[in-house]
């Protein structure tokens, strides 16, 4: 019974407390709280010759990538709604979300859920300027959806499901229900060498390095910048 | 693709190493970079116009963009100037903060443009000078409603998917334009509100007298033909009120809403009365209860808008009523008082008591004058005076702030409503902006392939076919192609999407068809095997092929010749053909289309053939095959 007559009589001030406001006109009161916008969080990198240091690229490049980089995320850093709408530009045929998703999160290396320039260009100096070991490690830190060193087919599944989401529904010839399962199956088949249904490090290394169009294909982007 | 994330190209083909080792087939390669790679530094100044100040004005701010070391990200080595590609005509404002510290909103900007700007160079909005604040504020707000109102409209129409029975009826219930069948509803009930507050007014009209009684109302005389409107209008809002409680996503707060609670007063008092029916003692009581029938009329506010928009107005402008109400009582009381004592002196005057004197005071002040109280003393007469010019000022003050308030709101849902008119304009000029980006793609796949087989047939001289397209557009083609490799399957548009479905759908007849490979779309293939089967199909006959079937097979034969360099196979056919096919038609500078044999089934001959004749520039050339390896070059 107290608490219903305490919340009785909370009510009762409330109520007489608007009565009051509504004889002063003062109902509508613009709370302050309310005006002061949150405050941007305004991300700044490290200077130019610590990042020169830190990376592959050169101080020209790095300019040019960050000009790229404030254009799209002035508060400098980058959260994943932005992140996915970016990448989706490039792919407008289908849906770009779950691997830009997944990017995020490989380019998020400390998962603070935004990434900022810095992460952006270490992630691009390994991945366009690196040793093919480091390239291929970073793939198998993307595939490792959960981060847990191994790669299971559920993984490995979803990584190739976003895949071929991306391609869209117009395409020929069309996709089947189960044409990311049998890809997945090949994968495995490569790269599973002990055959216990998961693809450690070790296992991805040396299958990828076995494979000349792989290594091939790694080399592609060399010239990006 | 906008040109601001162009220079997330880079990146985007850096994260398409993640592709590499799940893909099978090898990628093709990358565009040359032909042209010699400048850095794109445009030695131009805030797009050209160059401001010039000194850098201590500049770092007097260090936690913005001109004032810390990130300007040295813009600074261009070769002409020694800082670059920065933004608008000059916000950059003033933004470089006279520095120099006086206040920061103005130029009245003429938009202003999510002028939002960018500032987010760009890191200034916080909220310093904005006073002068300039108010107006900034309020173009912010309408921005934000604008913005709120899209999002409102956008998540009405996606959320489309299966919506439970309910879900729908409760949706029905709320936009009566989405079904005829709520439309009809709508309309039937708004009818039904209209027939009952009719009935309630002439229920009262007398009308005409039974011989041998005094006048009787029609209510009383026609007694049992208005009962019977009135139970059928009851029985009507009775059931629209249990499917929209019925229907409601969370009942507790439909019970609490102000419609519903409008609707239960609206049909409450027929209940009471068939409950109540010839207990003298109440039925007085329930004689007023009937009263509360009016308040159907209050139902009408779900079918105009303008009774909703008087009804928020009124809401939103509580405080400017509280404070009327408020000053009109002192006012009253006050005069009340002043003219009771001025006439007590008087014999036989009206003003008996202060609460008496209300009445005068509130017919004086609202300027009615009815004349049934009068004071006789002049005392009273100069108070009344000033009573009634006192009236019209306390009543006119807060009129205007009502009437500026309701104008607002009133405009602002006809822009909403003008907005609503344009949207489907608008999403359509959205979604051609997205098909061109996607077609630009096939195209220029087609004739990006055909640029290929001219080079490798060594024909340097000839012009391309086709517009050349910038570095940008050909390295996001060749990213798209990597995506293609990567998943085996290809990128076509709608329509040859659709008739691939009519053809698979088409080939589920039992017949003694040969099989083709367009037979069977739905085969997956590695690029290896297409290969091998490819060529078994050529060495048949000759048939004219549909234009569609050679969009499919010239595809697949495009990609094998130009990723494998090492067929011969088909790279001789391409010479061999592309020789006759081609030269002719490169001199013109019409583009041909040529059509490659294929086995059609016999039966799809005919359907093939009615299919009207595609849009392309050049002529369907049908040169017959020699050899087994009939390829033709088609582009479009």
């Amino acid at each position: 019974m107290s608490g219903c007559s305490k919340r009785c009589k909370l009510g009762f001030v409330k109520f007489a407390q608007t009565i009051f406001k509504l004889i002063t006109g003062t109902l509508s009161k613009d709370k302050i709280e309310d005006e002061l916008e949150m405050t941007m969080v305004c991300h700044r990198p490290e200077g130019l010759e610590q990042l020169e240091a830190q990376t592959n690229f050169t101080k020209r490049e790095l300019q040019v990538l960050y000009r790229g980089f404030k254009n799209e995320c002035p508060s400098g850093a980058v959260n994943e709604e932005t992140f996915k709408q970016i990448y989706a530009q490039f792919f407008p045929h289908g849906d770009a979300s779950m691997y830009a998703h997944y990017l995020f999160h490989a380019f998020d290396t400390t998962q603070t859920g935004s990434v900022k320039f810095e992460d952006f260009v270490t992630a691009l100096s390994i991945l366009l300027r690196g040793t093919v070991h480091e390239k291929l490690r970073w793939t198998f830190n993307l595939y490792d959806i959960n981060k847990d060193g191994y790669i299971n087919k559920e993984e490995m599944m979803d990584i190739v499901k976003a895949i071929y989401d991306m391609m869209g529904k117009y395409t020929y010839p069309v996709l089947k229900e189960d044409t990311p399962r049998q890809h997945v199956d090949v994968f495995f088949q490569k790269m599973d060498k002990n055959k216990d249904g998961i693809v450690t490090l070790d296992e991805f290394l040396e299958s990828c390095q076995e494979d000349d169009n792989i290594i091939r294909s790694l080399q592609l982007f060399q010239n990006v910048m | 693709m906008a040109a601001g994330v162009a220079a997330w190209l880079p990146f985007a083909r850096a994260a398409a190493i993640g592709w590499m080792p799940v893909a099978n087939c090898p990628m093709p390669l990358a565009p040359a970079d032909k042209s010699k790679r400048q850095d794109e530094l445009i030695v131009l100044n805030v797009s050209g116009r160059r401001f010039q100040t000194w850098r201590t004005t500049l770092e007097r701010y260090p936690d913005t963009l001109l004032g810390s070391t990130e300007k040295e990200f813009f600074f261009n080595e070769d002409t020694k100037e800082y670059f920065f590609d933004r608008d000059p005509e916000v950059f003033r404002c933004v470089l006279n903060f520095y120099r006086t510290g206040k920061l103005h909103y130029p009245r003429y900007e938009c202003i999510s443009a002028y939002d960018d700007e500032l987010a760009f160079y890191g200034i916080l909005p909220e310093i904005i000078g006073d002068c300039c604040y108010e107006e900034y504020k309020d173009r912010k707000r309408e921005n934000a409603e604008r913005l709120m109102d899209d999002n409102d409209s956008e998540n009405n129409q996606e959320s489309m998917p299966s919506l439970s029975f309910r879900q729908t009826m409760w949706r029905a219930f709320e936009n009566p334009h989405t079904s005829t069948l709520a439309l009809v509803f709508y309309y039937v009930t708004g009818f039904f509100i209209a027939v009952s507050v009719i009935t309630n007014v002439v229920e009262t009209v007398p009308c005409g007298t039974v011989p041998g009684s005094k006048e009787l109302p029609c209510g009383e005389r026609y007694s049992v033909a208005f009962f019977c409107l009135d139970t059928a209008c009851v029985m009507i809002f009775t059931v629209e009120y249990l499917l929209r409680l019925f229907a409601a996503p969370s009942r507790y707060r439909f019970i609490r809403s102000v419609m519903s609670i409008i609707d239960v007063v609206a049909i409450m008092p027929y209940y009471i009365g068939l409950v109540m029916t010839n207990n003298e003692d109440v039925s007085g009581a329930f004689v007023t209860l009937r009263v509360f029938r009016v308040f159907r009329i209050f139902k009408f506010s779900r079918h105009s808008q303008g009774l909703r928009i008087l009804g928020y107005t009124l809401k939103s402008c509580a405080s400017e009523l509280g404070f009327l109400l408020f000053s009109l009582t002192m006012a009253i009381i006050i005069f009340a008082t002043v003219m009771f004592y001025a006439e007590k002196g008087s014999s036989a005057s009206k003003f008996t008591s202060i609460p008496a004197s209300f009445w005068y005071t509130i017919v004086t002040m609202t300027t009615l004058g009815y004349g049934d109280m009068v004071p006789k003393t002049i005392a009273g007469k100069i108070f009344g005076s000033i009573c009634s010019l006192s009236g019209v000022l306390v009543i006119a003050l807060p009129v205007p702030v009502i009437v500026s308030n309701f104008s607002r709101i009133y405009h602002q849902n006809q822009r909403a409503d003008k907005r609503r008119a344009q949207k489907k304009a608008r999403l359509a000029r959205i979604r051609v902006a997205k098909t061109g980006s996607s077609n630009a793609y096939l195209h220029s796949k087609r004739n990006g392939l055909l640029n290929e087989a001219l080079e490798l047939m060594g024909t340097p001289e000839e012009e391309p076919v086709g517009k050349a397209t910038s570095l940008i557009e050909s390295q996001h083609h060749h990213l798209l192609h990597c995506l293609e490799k990567t998943t085996n399957h290809e990128f076509i548009d709608e329509q040859m999407f659709e008739q691939n479905c009519m053809e698979s759908s088409m080939q589920n007849y039992p017949s003694t068809r040969s099989p083709s490979l367009s037979s069977q779309p739905g085969l997956t293939t590695t690029c290896c095997s297409r290969r091998s089967k490819k060529t078994t199909h050529l060495p048949n006959s000759n048939l004219p092929a549909t234009r569609l079937r050679s969009m499919q097979e010239l595809s697949t034969i495009h990609i094998q010749g130009s990723e494998q360099p090492s067929l011969t196979t088909s790279r001789s056919s391409l010479n061999l053909k592309a020789d006759d096919g081609l030269r002719p038609n490169c001199k013109s500078s019409q583009i041909t289309t040529a059509i490659i044999s294929i086995p059609t089934p016999p039966a799809l001959n005919p359907e093939g053939e009615s299919r009207p004749p595609p849009a392309s520039p050049g002529p369907n050339t049908n040169i017959p095959s020699i050899a087994s390896n009939v390829v033709k070059v088609s582009a479009l």
